[in-house]
């Protein structure tokens, strides 16, 4: 369970927010979706949560705790986090990096293998063929693979994901996102996801929050927003996967359906 | 090939002292390097002065740092200055490497909850790890250039072959210590690049043999080198009495001389020749060296700061004083030459003119043409020479050493500044204008003895009888075989010995 209240960030001593007065609950096994255009703070709100950025003011809990109150690094251990640039250690092997983590908690070293094994194949990785490979002999869309796979690995309650899935091809993204959502279903997990993609959104989130120029316009499930949005820039967002769908129809005259959306 | 049968010991010392610098400069360097990377209020000043280090002469370097360590010469003096300067690129190379990773690599590391020490050794350090091993690359080639300096402070080296070389006009020996030491910073320089490509390529399982074959040959160069100065380490067998010298050669072949009397007596023995004069007066004061040929004029004028002359023999008597006093030395014994600048003319073009001495010279001078080293003008000897005498010349030239006695024998000079006991005032038959009014101050040979040498009685008597068995025309003589008729210092050592038996 991830709780934020009044939070505010500004990085240039108050001139600027880059994320102004947010509140927000994500619930135990909820997964929340996190969309707004590019510069609006969402990454900087993820970054507050696990402390690689500290809040200007305003306060951040984890699992009922007081982040400011734990040791930074136990409580990153203990949240998975896919990071916008992949950021995978270019001279450890996939596996090694995938391993990091269960490693940094002391993890009997069996422990450890085993894990590595089930997350790359989770990820669609086999480790046969990818475990001694190192990141730049990987693509784009195998390194964020890794880069899931290095969050999961050792079984957090809490996950942060910045735009995981951005670098995949269409099939293997669906793919991948059907994939994850059943593991966070099956484990629930606690994620915030943090996507461009309306539709990524729809599919995945149980709730999705917009956000604007570091402030949240809306909060609620897909439903909700799609039947109330609470401001223009909202209804719009919503209507993007609609209007598409349509236009597609209209220029395939069939059925389309969402899903296979780029 | 007397020179080659050196070769073992100087490649020993020289590979001692490149390798024990290199591992104390890496040691230090890449903590100073990974500090500066992290605060920038230490980065700036740090390169500031690693750089400025560099850019002293070394020469200076070396001399400082055997001041500071109170006159000890050696390994110790000659590693501490190898290692200062062989700080700058690795420092430098840290601090570009830690700097300059990619910064979503070190943001993922401390995201998933890597510690400040753990980012530092799991990540920055391997990843900077390239661009740190090029950095000691370039200091390896450094040091091993540099190491050759150490002679000057009575550590072996190939510089050895060099200086001896340089000051005998043995060629040959600067040769082989040149190429000898250019192939150790080939060596050391391709094993250091190999180990550096081990590191680039340690991600590309494609080359495993490759990778083996550079493994294997990196590895055991490696051992082998850092074994073979481990070895040299060892401390070296004691022997009782060391020889030190200055870097010419008379002192070369006083020296061999002193070393010859002194075995015959039973002693067993080393030289640590070819050292700066400030140096081998210090180690001397410090017991470190036990014997060595020194001259009055350069106690009286550079230790004793003295600019009077009250004549040769009490000159003499206030630097044994002197040297007994402030240092704890002895002077054993005056050989009976004087070494010093002097004015010289082709022997028929003064018997011609008539002229024996200075004073003689003076109703010529100013039709006279006079050359010089690239000093002597410039020099208090000339000054005093010209102000006593109120000589001047017509003109006054500049030359090489060498070039100035080839002027001389062409006649394009009519007289020059020698030394007095240089070979070559012999061989183009010149003779030196004697000094009346003692203008130059006299720079006799005596040998410093240090205090605790002095308290051995065998010792004293063994090289006591050399005092006055050295004619300048003896040591002239000697010299000559070596620097005119390029035979080894061993000629000149043989010749000095018949003299001393008659
Ligand atoms: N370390 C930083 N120093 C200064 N300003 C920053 C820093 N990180 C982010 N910002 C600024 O804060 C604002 C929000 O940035 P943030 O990275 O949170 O955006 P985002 O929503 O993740 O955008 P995108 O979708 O492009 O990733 C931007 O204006 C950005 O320039
Ligand atoms: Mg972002």
């Amino acid at each position: 369970m991830i709780e934020l209240q009044n939070v505010w960030k500004s990085y240039d001593f108050g001139k600027t927010f880059a994320v102004s007065n947010m509140s927000l609950r994500v619930n135990r096994g909820e997964l929340l979706g996190l969309i707004g255009e590019s510069g609006c703070g969402k990454t900087s709100t993820l970054k507050m949560i696990n402390r690689i950025e500290e809040p200007s003011s305003g306060d951040i809990s984890v699992n009922g705790e007081d982040v400011r109150l734990q040791n930074p690094e136990q409580l990153r251990r203990n949240i998975g986090y896919v990071f916008q640039g992949i950021g995978l250690f270019p001279h450890y092997t996939v596996a090694e990096n995938v391993c990091t983590v269960p490693q940094l908690l002391d993890w009997p070293s069996s422990a450890v293998l085993d894990r590595c094994r089930v997350v790359l194949d989770m990820v669609g990785l086999p480790a046969a063929q990818f475990a001694d490979r190192f990141p730049s002999q990987l693509s784009g869309g195998q390194q964020q693979r890794v880069g899931v796979a290095r969050a999961l690995a050792a079984q957090p309650e809490v996950v942060l994901m910045d735009e995981p899935f951005g670098a995949l091809d269409p099939i293997t993204r669906a793919d991948l996102q059907e994939e994850f959502k059943s593991i966070q279903r099956k484990l629930e997990l606690t994620v915030i996801m943090v996507t461009h993609d309306m539709t990524e959104a729809l599919l995945m989130a149980d709730r999705i929050a917009v956000m604007r120029q570091g402030e949240v316009l809306q909060i609620g499930s897909p439903a909700e927003l799609l039947n109330r949005p609470a401001d223009p820039y909202v209804q719009k967002l919503m209507e993007m996967p609609k209007r598409r769908a349509d236009r597609l129809e209209q220029i395939l005259g069939g059925d389309v359906r969402l899903g296979a959306e780029g | 090939m007397e020179q080659l049968a050196l070769l073992p010991e100087y490649f020993r010392g020289h590979l001692t002292l490149t390798i024990i610098a290199l591992f104390l400069g890496v040691a230090i360097s890449i903590p100073l390097g990974v500090w500066a990377a992290h605060s920038s209020s230490v980065k700036r000043p740090l390169l500031t002065l690693v750089s400025i280090i560099q850019t002293f002469p070394s020469v200076a370097i070396l001399a400082l740092v055997v001041a500071m360590l109170g006159g000890r010469i050696g390994s110790l003096p000659a590693i501490i200055a190898l290692v200062l300067y062989c700080m700058l690129p690795i420092v430098r190379n840290t601090v570009t490497g830690l700097e300059n990773i990619a910064e979503e690599v070190v943001t993922a590391a401390r995201g998933i909850g890597m510690s400040p020490r753990q980012i530092l050794t799991k990540v920055r350090i391997p990843l900077a790890l390239p661009v740190i091993i090029a950095g000691i690359r370039t200091a390896t080639v450094w040091t091993v250039g540099l190491a050759t300096l150490s002679t000057l402070v009575g550590a072996t080296s190939f510089g050895n072959y060099i200086f001896t070389g340089l000051q005998t006009r043995n060629l040959l020996s600067v040769t082989i210590g040149s190429l000898a030491a250019a192939l150790m910073a080939v060596i050391l320089d391709s094993l250091i690049g190999g180990l550096q490509w081990l590191v680039v390529n340690r991600n590309s399982e494609l080359d495993m043999d490759r990778h083996k074959v550079v493994k294997a040959f990196v590895f055991s160069g490696l051992i082998a080198a850092v074994g073979l100065s481990g070895y040299s380490l060892m401390p070296d067998k004691e022997v009782d009495f060391i020889i030190g010298g200055k870097g010419f050669t008379e002192q070369y072949i006083i020296a061999g001389a002193i070393e010859e009397i002194l075995q015959e007596a039973g002693f067993t023995t080393e030289q640590r020749v070819g050292l700066g004069s400030e140096v081998v007066f210090q180690a001397t004061a410090n017991n470190m060296i036990d014997v060595y040929l020194e001259y009055s004029g350069t106690v009286w004028t550079n230790l004793m700061s003295r600019e009077d002359n009250p004549g040769r023999d009490t000159v003499m008597l206030e630097v044994g004083a002197y040297i007994a006093e402030e240092h704890g030395m002895a002077n054993l014994a005056e050989l009976g030459f004087q070494n010093l600048y002097a004015l010289a003319m082709r022997r028929e073009h003064a018997e011609s003119l008539g002229i024996r001495s200075i004073s003689d010279l003076k109703p010529f001078a100013d039709g006279l043409v006079a050359g010089g080293d690239l000093e002597f003008f410039g020099r208090p000897e000339w000054v005093g020479l010209r102000d006593a005498y109120s000589i001047d010349f017509k003109e006054k030239l500049t030359f090489d050493t060498a070039l100035m006695y080839t002027a001389i024998a062409e006649e394009q000079v009519d007289l020059i500044a020698a030394y007095t006991t240089d070979g070559r005032v012999a061989e183009f038959d010149l003779v030196i204008l004697e000094d009346p009014l003692n203008a130059i101050p006299p720079y006799d040979g005596f040998l410093a003895v240090s205090g605790e040498a002095m308290g051995n009685r065998l010792f004293v008597e063994s090289l006591s009888p050399l005092a006055g068995k050295i004619s300048v025309e003896v040591m002239r003589d000697a010299n000559r075989l070596v620097d005119v008729e390029n035979l080894p210092v061993s000629a000149g050592v043989s010749y000095i010995r018949e003299a001393i038996a008659k």
